[in-house]
């Protein structure tokens, strides 16, 4: 009887679990079975009509697709052939097919109300203005950031700030940390990023405190993740800008925090007061009322003993 | 010509001044930084971040060289609180400095080679000393080095905590120092006290 009621108690912890996971099933898992059998692994067969047998070769590593990356994207909800042509079916792929037109996020997001939030369009005109657009225009695009098959929303979610920081911090390093990506748009070198900015103490913890566009996309009213990467002359440099009381980081890494939650406690800053400890912007109203009080305190105390002392000698 | 006893050893001396030094300008890059400003910066956050870093080592180092000699030689007799009869001690000393004083009464507990400190400064050197300055030497440590803290203390970032416990300190030893400073100068004469801490002589009043 008391095991039944266990079981019982346990089935119903399971349940809700369960739902929940059947409803994440994306849409066409098994239509892009017909791709991932290939992409999403290290090995693929295929039948070889020549030789007339089965053969299994490497898949080209840059054209693996993490099939778990891919269903927890924006863009899980899509059939590999939504985006690429009908005649990746087959295989051999048809040698043209490497030619065809990519999308742009602009095609299917723009003037679209449902992504108002975003405001795609105004993202289009700052990337334009961006040091990556203005030095390699068509070479360079939003797909160069936005992986297409696992690109998250991160910024915009109530994700802990430091996941958001590593998950964006990582597009940038996709390139600025790998030659390899960095040399596809360019035949300069790449410059050490941990070295260009040794001037930082304690370099490691900015990094993981604190993203890339922080200091290189120039502050934006409109939109919540700024574009516009600036020339590196024009990088914010000055420690001030985050170490003082109206932090940058307040118009940006910490934007969508601070409109969700406005100092409901009162208290300067206190977006920043959960998740980080940024020397000079963290304040606390209180505690400053409450110093300047005591150290007023002390002072008038001394001042009276000190005049009294020599009144009376 | 009044009595001298020589009451501050040499090493005792260049400690204290060596400390004050630092503490000082521990107080004025904390401050700098903690109300940081870009219209008027006090010290340009870098530097100051640099100068309170450094500082904050040298003192680690200054204050173990002060724990060696003042636990392992005679100085220590002076720091020893006895906790019996403490608050009236204290209450004595009070009384003495807010209105005995004014009326030229003699001090309660007169400085002799015996007894150094009268009972509030002995209480006051020794929080200061044996409480006030490992703990802000151990948030500061911690600070410098984040990820040794724990990242979750009962829901609150840890890292917070031992910034804001670290500051408060830092407050209160600034209020020792102004509160300590002023003291200094009730001597036999207002500069006495700091000469003494200069050639090690007390002057006692007489
Ligand atoms: C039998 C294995 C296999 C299947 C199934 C397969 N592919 Fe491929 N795919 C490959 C291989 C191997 C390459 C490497 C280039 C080549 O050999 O054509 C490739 C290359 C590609 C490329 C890159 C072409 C280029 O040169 O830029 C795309 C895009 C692509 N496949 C999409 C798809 C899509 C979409 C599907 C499903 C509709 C699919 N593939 C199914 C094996 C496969
Ligand atoms: C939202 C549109 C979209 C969807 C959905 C999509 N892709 Fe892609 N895919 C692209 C774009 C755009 C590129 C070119 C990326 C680039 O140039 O950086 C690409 C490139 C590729 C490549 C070449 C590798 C590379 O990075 O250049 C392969 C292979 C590929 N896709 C396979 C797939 C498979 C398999 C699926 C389904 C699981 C899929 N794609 C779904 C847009 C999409
Ligand atoms: C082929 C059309 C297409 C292209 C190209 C495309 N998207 Fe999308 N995107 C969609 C659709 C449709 C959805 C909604 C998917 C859903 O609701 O499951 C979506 C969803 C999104 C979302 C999430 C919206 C939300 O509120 O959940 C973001 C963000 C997004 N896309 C960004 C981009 C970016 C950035 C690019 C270019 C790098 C891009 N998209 C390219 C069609 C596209
Ligand atoms: C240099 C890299 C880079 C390029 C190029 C880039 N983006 Fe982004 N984008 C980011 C990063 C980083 C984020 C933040 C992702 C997050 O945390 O949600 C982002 C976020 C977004 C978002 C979500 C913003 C929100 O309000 O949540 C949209 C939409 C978007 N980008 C569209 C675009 C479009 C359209 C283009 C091309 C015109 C583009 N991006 C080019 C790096 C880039
Ligand atoms: C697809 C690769 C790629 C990605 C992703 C990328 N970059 Fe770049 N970035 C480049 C290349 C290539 C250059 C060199 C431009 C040139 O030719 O001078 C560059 C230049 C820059 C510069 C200008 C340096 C200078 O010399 O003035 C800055 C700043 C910069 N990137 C920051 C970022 C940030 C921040 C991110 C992430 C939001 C990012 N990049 C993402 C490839 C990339
Ligand atoms: C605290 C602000 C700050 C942060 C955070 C920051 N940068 Fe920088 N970055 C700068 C400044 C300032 C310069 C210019 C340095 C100089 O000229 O001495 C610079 C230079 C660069 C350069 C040019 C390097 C060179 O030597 O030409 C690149 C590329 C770059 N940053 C990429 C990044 C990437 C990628 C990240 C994130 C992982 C990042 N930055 C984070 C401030 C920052
Ligand atoms: C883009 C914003 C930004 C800029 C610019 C910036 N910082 Fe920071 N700084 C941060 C953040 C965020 C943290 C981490 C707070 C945390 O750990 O929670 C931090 C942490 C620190 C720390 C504490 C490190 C530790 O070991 O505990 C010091 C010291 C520091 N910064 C000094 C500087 C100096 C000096 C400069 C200028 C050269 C500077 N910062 C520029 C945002 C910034
Ligand atoms: C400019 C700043 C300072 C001045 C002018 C000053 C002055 C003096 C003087 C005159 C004395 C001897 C008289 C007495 O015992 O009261 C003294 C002793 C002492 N001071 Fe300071 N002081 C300063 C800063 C500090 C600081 C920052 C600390 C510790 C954080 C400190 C800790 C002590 C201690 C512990 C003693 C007693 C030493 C002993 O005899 O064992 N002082 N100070």
């Amino acid at each position: 009887m008391k095991r039944s009621i266990f079981s019982l108690l346990f089935l119903l912890i399971l349940i809700p679990g369960r739902t929940q996971d059947e409803q994440e099933t994306p849409d066409h898992v098994k239509e892009n079975k017909t791709c991932l059998q290939c992409h999403g692994n290290q090995y693929y067969y295929y039948y070889n009509d020549w030789v007339e047998r089965d053969i299994k070769e490497r898949m080209n590593p840059y054209y693996i697709i993490d099939s778990s990356d891919y269903y927890h994207s924006v863009h899980h909800a899509f059939y590999c052939i939504d985006c690429h042509s009908t005649e990746y079916e087959e295989f051999p792929h048809a040698g043209y097919l490497r030619m065809e037109y990519q999308y742009t996020c602009l095609d299917c997001h723009g003037g679209d109300e449902t992504y108002a939030q975003y405001n795609f369009e105004q993202i289009q005109v700052e990337f334009e203005r961006s040091v990556h657009s203005t030095r390699h225009n068509e070479a360079f695009t939003c797909w160069m950031c936005h992986d297409p098959h696992s690109y998250q929303v991160s910024a915009r979610s109530e994700r802990p700030i430091t996941e958001t920081v590593a998950y964006d911090n990582e597009i940038c390093l996709s390139c600025h940390a790998n030659v390899n990506k960095f040399k596809l748009l360019t035949d300069r070198d790449n410059p050490n990023v941990i070295e260009s900015h040794d001037w930082l103490p304690n370099q490691p913890l900015h990094f993981r405190k604190v993203r890339c566009i922080e200091c290189h996309a120039k502050l934006s009213d409109t939109l919540l993740v700024a574009h516009e990467i600036q020339p590196k002359s024009q990088a914010v440099k000055k420690c001030v800008e985050c170490h003082s009381s109206n932090s940058l980081l307040l118009a940006s890494l910490y934007k969508y925090q601070a409109q969700e939650k406005r100092s409901k406690a009162g208290f300067f800053n206190a977006a920043i007061m959960n998740e980080a400890y940024v020397i000079g912007a963290n304040r606390n109203y209180y505690l400053n009322v409450i110093s300047a009080i005591i150290f007023g305190l002390v002072i008038f105390g001394i001042a009276i003993h000190a005049i009294l002392r020599i009144i009376k000698k | 010509m009044g009595v001298k006893i020589y009451l501050y050893p040499f090493w005792l001396r260049i400690w204290h001044w060596v400390n004050a030094i630092l503490i000082i300008l521990l107080i004025i890059t904390g401050i700098s930084m903690q109300y940081s400003n870009p219209e008027y910066p006090l010290i340009r956050f870098d530097i100051a971040v640099t100068i309170h870093n450094l500082s904050g080592i040298l003192l680690t180092a200054s204050y173990m060289f002060f724990l060696i000699f003042n636990l392992g030689g005679p100085n220590r007799k002076y720091y020893r609180l006895q906790i019996k009869g403490l608050g009236n001690r204290l209450m004595k000393q009070f009384r003495y400095y807010i209105s005995g004083i004014f009326k030229g009464e003699k001090a309660p507990f007169p400085i002799s080679e015996k007894r150094k400190f009268n009972p509030l400064q002995k209480l006051t050197y020794v929080l200061t000393m044996y409480i006030g300055i490992p703990l802000i030497l151990i948030t500061g440590w911690a600070l410098l080095f984040p990820e040794v803290i724990i990242h979750n203390f009962l829901g609150a970032s840890g890292l917070y905590l031992t910034a804001l416990f670290h500051v408060m300190i830092g407050f209160f030893l600034s209020i020792f120092l102004f509160i300590h400073i002023y003291f200094a100068t009730i001597g036999k004469t207002a500069a006495s006290n700091f000469r003494a801490m200069i050639n090690g002589w007390h002057e006692a009043h007489d």
